[in-house]
Parts: C-alpha cells; sequence; structure tokens
C-alpha cells in the first residue's frame, strides 16, 4: 500500500493482510519494524484515541514521531495547509498522519509530499484505521466476519465513522443496517452496499448494535435535523431494554451518555468499547507496517 | 497558407471545409467577408481543416474590476479569441459589482482598449447581488448592458425577479437566470446522490435548481417576457424548460462542456479541478442535457467560464471555491467527448456555440455571406494536443481537463472582421 486514505481504496485482501498483520503484533515488546523512520501525525482536529494511538504504535514499532496540532502552531498565524506540509516534509517524514476538518485534505497532502499518507479522519469523509480496528474488534469477539450483521445507528450524515465503516463491512461479506432520523440519512447511501431505515426495531436482527456519537454542534436550533436532542434520544437513544441479552455494543467514542447511549449500555457486559481502544493500537501499528514495510506478510514472520 | 493575409493588413482569405460540405475559400475584406469561391486546395480537405462560424460565449467571468489577478479584459478575451470565440458576455458578479452605469462605462472603456474579441457585459438586476432592490435597470440598458443577471446567485425574491421581468418591456433586454433554491443548496459541494453519501459531502440536489427554474418560468410566462436560464444541469430542469417553451413562453437555455461530458463520478477523486456551482450530476442528468441540446431545447452552449487563483484551489475539496475554466478548452472537449465518440454531429455542436447563444442573447448572430462582417474560426479536426497548465492565455488554469488529450484544435479566429488568433 503506498497511503491508507479511504476503505475504498482497500481490497478484501489488503483488510485480511492488516487485520493478521495486527494479530501478529499483539504483544508488549516494542518491534524494529521502523527503526530510523519518521511518523509525522498532523491533526487539525480534537483526538483522543487517535492521536495518541498512532503515537504509540510509531513507538511501539520504534520509529521516532511527533504530533503537530493546528492550535499552537503557525496555522494560527494563518498558514496554509500546502505550507505546513511542504515544511513538515522538509524532515522528510516517511509517513505523515493527518486529520483534517475539510473532506479531502489526505489527497491533498499526497499531492504535495513524498511520503506515505495515512487519513487520520477527513471531516465527514473517512476515518479507515477506525473502521479496520472495528473489524480487529468483531473477528475477536465473534471468531469471523462473514456474514455478521451489524446495526449502525445514530447520525449517519455526519458521520466518517459510519461510511468507512460500512464499506469495511461490505468488503468482508458483513452486513450492515442503518438506522437513523431520516434527515440523519444520506440520500443514495444505500449504494455502498447496506440497507438504511428510520425504524429503531431494525437492530433486533443484528449482532451488534454500533452507536454513533450524535454531534450536539450539529443539533443547534433551526438547524431541523430532528425537532430536539430529548427527542432524539426518546426514539434512538439505546437503552438496555431495546437490546436484546447478549447482543454486543460498539460506539467510536467519545461517548454523550444519556443521548445516543445509556451509561447502563455502555458500561455494561456486552459493551466492547475498552475493547475498540485497544485494538486502536495493534491495527495502527499494522497500517504503519504495511506502509513502510512493503511486503508485510513476508516480514511479519521474522518480527512476530 | 491555409489563412493567407493576401500582402495587405485588411484582407485575408481562410480555406477550409465547410462543415459536412464543400471546401471553400472565403475572403475578409475591411473587415467584410468579400468572396466566397470554390476551395482551390486540396490540403484543406486533407488536414480535415474545417472552416465554421466563430463562436459567441454568453458566460464568462472576466474577473475585472476586482480580481484582475485572477482574468482581466485583456487575458480574457485572448483566451476567448485561442478558443475560437468572436464574441463574449462578462458577468457582473465581480467587486465592485457591475450595479450602475458609472462601473458598467468604465469596463466599457477598458475593453475598447484592450480587449481582443468583442465583450459584451452583463449588469446585475438587483444591487449588490443582494435581490431586495433593483438597479437602475433602464439606466445600466442606456449605458450598455448586454442583458442582465445575478449570476452566481439567483434571484432570491419572486417579487423583485416580477418587477425586473416587467421593466424588461421598458430595456428590451433579456433576465439571465442562476436558478438556485438557497435553502435546498446550503453548504453544499456537490450533487446529493450516491456520490455525495459517499464522500461526506453536503448535496445541492437536482430539485433545488429545478424547483426555481419551475418558479421563474411561471413567472416569464405571467409577464411574457423573455429569459434565459443559465448553466442548466438537472434532468427536472430541461423537462421544465421543455414544458414552458411548448406552451409558448420565451425561454432558452444554456449548457456548459463540463455538465455535457462529465459526471458526479468524476468528483470523487476530490480534485478541486472538478467543483463548479452548479455541481456536475449523474448520467441521467448528462443523457438529458445532451438530448435537450440536440433537439434544440438547449440552445446554446457557455463555458460558465471560471478563473481562479492558483492558491485558491490549492486546498482541500471542501475548501475549494466553485468554478472551473473553459473558453479555451470548450471546442476541442466538445469534439473530443461527444462527437468523436458519435453522441453528437459536428454541425450541432457548432450551431450551439455560435449562432445558438448569439440568438438567445439576442446579440448579432454570426453569418457566413458575401457583405456579413466576418466572424470565423479554422478547426484542425486532426490536431491532438495534451491540456497543460502552461499552455493557456488565461491568466487562470483551473481547468477540469489538466493532463488530458484532446482532438480538435482551433487554427485560426476572426473576429468581427480581424484575425485575432492564428
Amino acid at each position: 500500500m503506498r497511503h491508507m486514505l479511504s476503505i475504498g481504496d482497500l481490497s478484501r485482501e489488503d483488510i485480511e493482510r492488516l487485520l493478521g498483520t495486527a494479530r501478529a503484533l499483539e504483544g508488549p515488546d516494542p518491534l524494529p519494524v521502523l527503526r530510523g523512520k519518521l511518523v509525522l501525525n498532523v491533526f487539525y482536529e480534537a483526538s483522543t484515541r487517535t492521536s495518541s494511538s498512532f503515537e504509540l504504535a510509531a513507538k511501539r514499532l520504534s520509529g521516532s514521531t511527533t504530533t503537530v496540532r493546528s492550535s499552537g502552531s503557525s496555522t494560527d498565524k494563518g498558514e496554509s495547509l500546502k505550507d505546513t506540509v511542504l515544511t513538515l516534509s522538509a524532515y522528510e517524514p516517511d509517513v505523515i498522519v493527518i486529520r483534517h476538518p475539510q473532506i479531502g485534505a489526505p489527497a491533498f497532502v499526497v499531492r504535495l509530499t513524498d511520503a506515505h499518507v495515512v487519513n487520520a479522519g477527513d471531516g465527514k469523509h473517512q476515518h479507515p484505521t477506525q473502521a479496520l480496528l472495528d473489524l480487529y474488534v468483531l473477528q475477536e469477539a465473534f471468531g469471523r466476519l462473514e456474514g455478521l450483521h451489524v446495526a449502525i445507528v445514530g447520525d449517519v450524515l455526519h458521520s466518517r465513522v459510519a461510511r468507512s465503516l460500512v464499506q469495511a463491512l461490505r468488503l468482508v461479506g458483513a452486513h450492515t443496517t442503518l438506522v437513523g432520523p431520516p434527515a440523519l440519512l444520506p440520500r443514495g447511501i444505500e449504494q455502498l452496499g447496506c440497507e438504511a431505515t428510520s425504524e429503531l426495531g431494525a437492530i433486533a436482527a443484528a449482532d451488534v448494535v454500533y452507536v454513533l456519537r450524535m454531534q450536539r454542534e450539529r443539533m443547534l436550533p433551526g438547524a431541523s435535523y430532528v425537532p430536539s436532542l430529548r427527542e432524539y434520544g426518546a426514539r434512538w437513544g439505546i437503552t438496555p431494554e431495546r437490546l436484546r441479552p447478549g447482543q454486543k455494543v460498539m460506539h467510536p467514542g467519545p461517548m454523550n451518555r444519556g443521548v445516543e447511549i445509556d451509561a447502563r449500555v455502555a458500561d455494561g457486559p456486552d459493551s466492547l468499547v475498552l475493547r475498540q481502544v485497544r485494538a486502536g493500537l495493534v491495527v495502527r501499528m499494522a497500517v504503519l507496517h504495511d506502509l513502510v514495510a512493503a511486503g508485510a506478510a513476508s516480514r511479519l514472520g521474522a518480527v512476530a | 497558407m491555409l489563412v493567407c493575409r493576401n500582402g495587405r493588413s485588411d484582407s485575408l482569405t481562410l480555406e477550409g471545409r465547410l462543415p459536412g460540405e464543400r471546401c471553400v475559400a472565403v475572403t475578409v475584406q475591411d473587415g467584410f467577408i468579400a468572396r466566397i469561391e470554390p476551395g482551390g486546395s486540396s490540403r484543406a480537405v486533407r488536414d480535415n481543416l474545417v472552416l465554421a462560424l466563430a463562436f459567441v460565449d454568453p458566460h464568462v467571468h472576466l474577473r475585472t474590476p476586482g480580481r484582475e489577478d485572477e482574468e482581466t479584459i485583456a487575458s480574457g478575451t485572448a483566451a476567448a479569441a485561442a478558443g475560437g470565440y468572436c464574441a463574449i458576455l462578462a458577468m457582473p458578479n465581480t467587486d465592485p459589482v457591475v450595479d450602475s452605469a458609472s462601473v458598467l462605462r468604465g469596463l466599457l472603456e477598458t475593453a475598447r482598449r484592450e480587449a481582443v474579441v468583442p465583450v459584451g457585459f452583463m449588469a446585475a438586476i438587483s444591487r449588490s447581488l443582494e435581490g431586495e432592490e433593483l438597479t437602475e435597470l433602464g439606466e445600466l440598458a442606456d449605458a450598455g448592458a448586454a442583458a442582465f443577471t445575478d449570476d452566481g446567485r439567483p434571484v432570491r425574491s419572486a417579487g423583485l425577479l416580477q418587477r425586473a421581468l416587467q421593466y424588461g418591456a421598458v430595456t428590451g433586454r433579456t433576465l439571465a437566470l442562476h436558478c438556485e433554491e438557497p435553502t435546498l443548496s446550503r453548504d453544499a459541494h456537490v450533487h446529493e446522490g450516491a456520490v455525495s453519501a459517499e464522500l461526506g459531502l453536503a448535496g445541492y440536489p437536482s430539485v433545488g435548481e429545478s424547483t426555481m427554474v419551475e418558479r421563474d418560468l411561471a413567472l416569464a410566462a405571467y409577464e411574457g417576457r423573455p429569459v434565459h436560464l443559465m448553466h442548466l444541469s438537472a434532468r427536472e430542469s430541461v423537462e421544465a424548460l421543455a414544458r414552458a417553451r411548448d406552451a409558448g413562453v420565451q425561454a432558452t437555455g444554456e449548457v456548459t462542456p463540463h455538465h455535457l461530458c462529465l459526471t458526479d463520478l468524476a468528483v470523487r477523486d476530490l480534485d478541486p479541478n472538478v467543483k463548479m456551482n452548479p455541481p456536475l450530476r449523474t448520467e441521467r442528468d448528462r443523457q438529458a442535457l445532451l438530448d435537450a441540446l440536440r433537439d434544440g431545447t438547449i440552445g446554446a452552449i457557455a463555458t460558465d467560464h471560471a478563473p481562479h487563483a492558483r492558491e485558491e484551489k490549492d486546498v482541500p475539496f471542501e475548501a475549494a471555491p466553485f468554478g472551473v475554466t473553459g473558453l479555451e478548452t470548450a471546442f476541442a472537449a466538445l469534439y473530443t467527448h461527444l462527437v468523436e465518440p458519435g453522441l453528437l454531429t459536428l454541425e450541432t455542436l457548432l450551431e450551439r456555440m455560435s449562432a445558438g447563444p448569439a440568438r438567445a442573447l439576442k446579440l448579432p448572430e454570426p453569418r457566413l455571406e458575401v457583405g456579413a462582417r466576418a466572424n470565423l474560426v479554422l478547426l484542425d479536426l486532426e490536431a491532438e494536443w495534451t491540456v497543460t497548465t502552461e499552455g493557456f492565455r488565461s491568466r487562470s488554469a483551473n481547468s477540469w481537463l489538466l493532463g488530458e488529450k484532446l482532438h480538435g484544435a482551433v487554427v485560426a479566429t476572426v473576429a468581427d472582421g480581424r484575425l485575432v488568433h492564428g
């Protein structure tokens, strides 16, 4: 792989290879895969999980890494993304990990640098490493991906997580149902290979209920995607009563407890949320490994 | 010589095959067509040189005044000459807006000095394009406004549009309308459909254009005044235009080369040079536009040439402004994408780029007859060239065709009797 921009660029083989690499990278010992390599994280949006896990992943693979954030950087002085990337490219990074609020930012960065580029989230478009770590958790929890049924519930319209995950689940032969208020289900989304409905009852048939973060900032009065946040919670909030016993629950974080997800569900025995966080580390290690060390599968035998 | 200057500055002869016809030699003297004779040279046939009426572009952004770094009257009209155009109309959404006779007079004065081909200027319908108060339409018409438009925006208020239509009885000018319902296109970057769903970009649905088309046509019918619908992009808009024309409404329409050649699938690579408003829509829309162009429902091809500074487009897709250039590529793009594959005849393409737009905006029609002002273009259909950022006369290079190999080139352009290219 040259870059990791969108799940849409991957094949099923790519995904299986990456998940296999991640499994082989489990364990506490540092590996020398990225020795002498530089991974630059460039974050133009707030992030806890993604930025920390990319940093840790690079370090666990013996690479150098640093994170540049838009606040406190030259961006505050009006420097354009182009100039920031050209400046950072002068350090000759092997990988640039970019999170940016504007759709198309990673594709733009690719045109400016020789480094491998990883999309760590671009606006509402894609967050491919999140989808990969979600697959990793599903594979761990169910022992398979083929034929799984995942219901993704909430604000699909504004969710890069949903877009990436729908594509990823389709690639591995799993089945997806999107559930949410009508105005938050983007028109045409079925053509990505999923079903879409506003009936919460559709979650009953799913093996997993994947709850999306309700983006409060988008629910300001006047936006009218839903009449109110309260009405959203009442109709689409995931409570213990709305789940089957044993039905697994996932959430990409950060959670709005009491809005899209009841605290009893978030902290309950069927919640896979913390496993998702943990998987973020090995999956991002696998992505860095795959980009920098070409022919990942063969080399892995040596490091695992 | 296929363009022969005949040894004097005020006389030249062009030789080429008339589309689908014989080879002729047209002699231009003192700016007028003096003779049309059977072509003597077989080279014109062998080289597949076509002699046609020069093109008219009813929709160009010259960015002057205000953004002369992106385009000037000199550079924009030089680009037009290179593209085979003998006349263009510039849009008034400049800074300041062309909403007063003084701004318009200044432009006409500059154009007299530096325009390479004749350029007309549309003036704004509403002051500052805000859609609230009419400009002084009568004074602007007297000062030389070619037509009126709020292009870049719709005329927001139906009441104001009605008043502007009524006042057309005084000015005699056509209203050129940008049809977009802003509450349905808010924050949008692309067509609403499978591609916007996949990319996460907010979508501008077809119905956002067609509801405004329907409103504007209803008002035009009620007031019995002519309207010209700009850069149509949606099937539903075309259907509304066809119905209105059948019912006798004086309505014309235009379509851009990019809407005829591309669909929203082209946006999936997130290249800012395929970002424009109205957005590229689906294959069904493209086919409807093409059908309408063939049957004459849409009589005009307009480039909507919209130059942007390099740094403005050198940003992520979502941050990029709308608009692409088109003057220097329109013919070759349409010849390559539509005529060569057999989707459109050369004759129809040439008509929709020349007499069609001239009629729609009530401009003088280029004519091929002795005594007519010479407005001619010589086209080499066998030429192959690649579009590059360095090759433009325009000050901007935000073309959707960069890197593409095109067939068909403009060899020479005669505009208003003068050889302006070739």
